[in-house]
């Protein structure tokens, strides 16, 4: 057991090397360094900055150094929770990105609630239905639930939402509640908006998670072990649930670790579209402004507040499989 | 008796066929079966089919813009005159509505322009060789690009009709160029580390899941970013099929290897083994063409995901970039939602991502089922 731990805290921590290395280099592919783009974006908004401020900044953030050096510099600076500026907004990237990175969080999460609350269930009645009319159903619905990109469901869902309610169906907050504080009121909006964000995010997930757990436990009720429960008069309920659905729960629980990177990646456009308060329209703008300091560091965050996730999601497995639990593979 | 005679014969003849069968004859008829594949792969050859001759399914130049005709609903095309089949459309003649400012098109009932199929019109070159000018429809006595409105136009005027056919070629493609560089990468990579085991196969693992436990949304779009503004169509169309495949090899290489390591322990390896061939011998001749099916089937399931993220990719603005079109540029134009409920037919091309995805997965799920019934 403490092996598992020990092996996932370092598979963890590999992780975010390689998502700090990727980013690093998303900073430095534009031609230049930040500090040109920087002074360009200054002089672009009228104000012009010294040589000497030049240099000054390009030895804080030691441009004048050879890379790996450089990269050492960056990490280091990250570490102490110094991200730098947002070129575009003149403040310091955690000032921009506070709130959002949460929001994003909290979307993602919500979207997987969604996706097992809906995928457990519907996978056991399909697995235990088989080639009923609703097993059907499901697998049809999960088909297409599968073929839509995350975004055109959700601009499927803002255009259903204008032209036949007339309402905007976007944003986490009320008008009201945008700029207010936090507070419980505020807290309880975003619960009410939380559902339509959640849902299309998690619709193509849902989809491969009934299926997954449909064959599953398909398998696993043509095992012996089941017909002898059934001989023994246990009730068609107790042999479900006892042991093929807890069984069958295991490799769904392992695929949480690769669902949550695919819902933080889908929540970036669902949230331009549905224009949720979430870092991705930030990168988006931060992208396209080539304000790559700002741009890498989401990426970063978002990383790693990923493999964060994920490592609880392993724990979470170690808790459910006793196998993993006990040390044996 | 001799009621059952005919049907025990064919039975025992179809054994016999069974029998002597190759694999890939015994793929085929169980995938045959499976009818939502066969659909799927129709479907499939059609979409290819416009990629392919993007140009004559296609009535004008999809670059052609023209802001006199710009957000045009789609034409109903009336099938019948007087009785008798003869496809035309009504002539539209645009003006500005004085409160709001739209355009606004109105049908003139007195001009009909007939359409033809098989038509002459702007000339191009079929499969970028041969001169032609034949046009799936076109019209008679005008020019197509000026009465001929299939699927509306978008804001610039151009046609969404021969915009879609030219999407197509491009996301259609894309999905194929990508899935060949992740296969190269994933058969490569997944086969070193099934083959050889040990720390090999350690490393590549850890670096799969690391690659896996990213969000690649955000990553590629700071690739794709990162792309110097002023690279042209086909450069872009490059990097961008790279920069997909650069995370899309890892499923791959997760069945190849699967595979490596199930066929090792089987009899037919070490026999191979005991005779002295070569490793490569061995990979090659022996272990690939057992487990070739898998990757077909692997492959095709992989396209749809590549497809989704050039859409997605594109659609962000990160992707392709104008004058390219491909599905996602077009959708491009989807994005301001007061403009979508005006014109809702800017949302069209978006039926044929879902359905081109739709097919690639029956047909990846039937390739599946008929390579390994057993899986």
């Amino acid at each position: 057991m403490v092996a598992y731990v020990v092996r996932r805290l370092l598979l963890a921590v590999l992780t975010v090397w390689a998502i700090s290395v990727l980013s690093f280099m998303i900073i430095h592919l534009p031609p230049g360094d930040y500090v040109t783009s920087y002074i360009a974006s200054m002089s672009a908004s009228g104000s012009a900055v010294s040589e000497g401020e030049a240099n000054a900044l390009r030895e804080q953030l030691g441009l004048d150094k050879p890379i790996t050096v450089q990269y050492a510099k960056w990490m280091g600076l990250m570490l102490q929770g110094n991200f730098g500026m947002a070129m575009e907004w003149g403040r310091p990237v955690s000032d921009v990105i506070g709130d959002r990175l949460t929001l994003t969080m909290v979307i993602s999460v919500a979207a997987i609630v969604f996706t097992w609350a809906l995928a457990l269930p519907i996978g056991i009645y399909s697995a235990v239905y088989p080639y009923s009319v609703m097993d059907y159903v499901f697998t049809f619905v999960g088909f297409i639930g599968l073929a839509i990109p995350g975004f055109l469901l959700a601009l499927v869902v803002m255009y259903v939402g204008f032209a036949w309610f007339g309402a905007n169906v976007g944003g986490l907050f009320s008008p009201d509640f945008v700029e207010a504080s936090w507070s419980m009121a505020k807290v309880w909006d975003l619960t009410k908006h939380l559902p339509i964000p959640a849902v299309v995010l998690g619709v193509a997930g849902t989809a491969q998670l009934i299926r997954i757990m449909r064959s599953n436990l398909l398998d696993e009720l043509r095992k012996p072990y089941v017909m002898t429960a059934r001989a023994r008069g246990l009730s068609e309920y107790r042999v479900v649930m006892r042991y093929p659905v807890r069984v069958a729960l295991n490799p769904f629980v392992s695929t949480i670790g690769y669902l949550l990177p695919y819902v933080v990646s889908g929540s970036i456009i669902v949230s331009l579209v549905l224009s949720l308060p979430t870092v991705g329209p930030l990168l988006l703008k931060a992208l396209i402004a080539q304000d790559m300091f700002l741009a890498g560091t989401i990426v970063l965050l978002l990383g790693v507040m990923t493999v964060i996730g994920t490592f609880i999601s392993d724990l979470l497995l170690m808790w459910v499989d006793p196998r993993i639990r006990l040390g044996r593979q | 008796m001799a009621e059952h005679a005919p049907a025990l014969e064919t039975g025992v003849l179809a054994e016999d066929r069974i029998a002597v069968a190759t694999q890939w004859q015994l793929m085929w008829w169980r995938f045959r079966k499976h009818r939502l594949a066969v659909g799927g792969t129709i479907v499939l050859i059609a979409f290819y089919l416009v990629a392919l001759f993007a140009d004559f399914f296609a009535y004008v130049d999809p670059l052609e813009s023209e802001a006199q005709r710009s957000l045009m609903a789609p034409q109903r095309i009336h099938w019948f005159d007087e009785g008798s089949f003869k496809p035309y459309v009504y002539a539209l003649t645009g003006t500005r509505d004085p409160l709001t400012f739209k355009r606004v098109y109105v049908p003139d009932t007195s001009k009909k322009i007939p359409i033809t199929f098989f038509a002459r019109g702007e000339p191009y070159l079929l499969l970028g060789f041969i001169p032609s000018d034949r046009h799936l429809i076109g019209v008679e006595g005008a020019k197509a690009g000026e009465s001929l409105f299939l699927m509306g136009t978008d804001m610039q005027g151009r046609d969404l009709w021969s915009r879609l056919m030219h999407a197509t070629r491009t996301s259609m493609t894309i999905g194929l160029v990508s899935v060949a560089l992740s296969l190269v990468l994933g058969v490569v990579l997944g086969g070193i580390s099934g083959y050889f085991g040990g720390l090999v196969d350690t490393v590549i693992q850890r670096i799969i899941e690391i690659l896996r436990s990213i969000p690649t949304i955000p990553l590629w779009m700071g690739l794709a970013a990162a792309l110097p503004a002023d690279w042209d169509v086909v450069k872009v169309y490059f990097a961008i099929t790279i920069i997909i495949s650069l995370i899309g090899w890892t499923e791959l290489a997760r069945v190849v290897r699967g595979r490596f390591i199930s066929l090792k322990e089987e009899d037919f390896v070490m026999a191979a083994e005991l005779l002295g061939c070569s490793k490569a011998r061995i990979i090659f001749r022996h272990m690939v063409p057992s487990f070739i099916s898998h990757i077909i089937a692997a492959t095709t399931l992989a396209i749809p995901a590549i497809i989704i993220s050039e859409t997605s990719l594109s659609f962000l603005g990160l992707g392709l970039r104008p004058p390219a079109i491909s599905w996602g540029v077009l959708l491009q134009d989807a994005q301001n939602i007061q403009a979508l409920v005006i014109s809702p037919w800017l949302l069209y091309p978006s039926f044929a991502v879902i359905i081109a995805v739709l097919a690639f997965n029956f047909m990846g799920d039937g390739i599946r089922d008929a390579a390994d019934p057993y899986l």
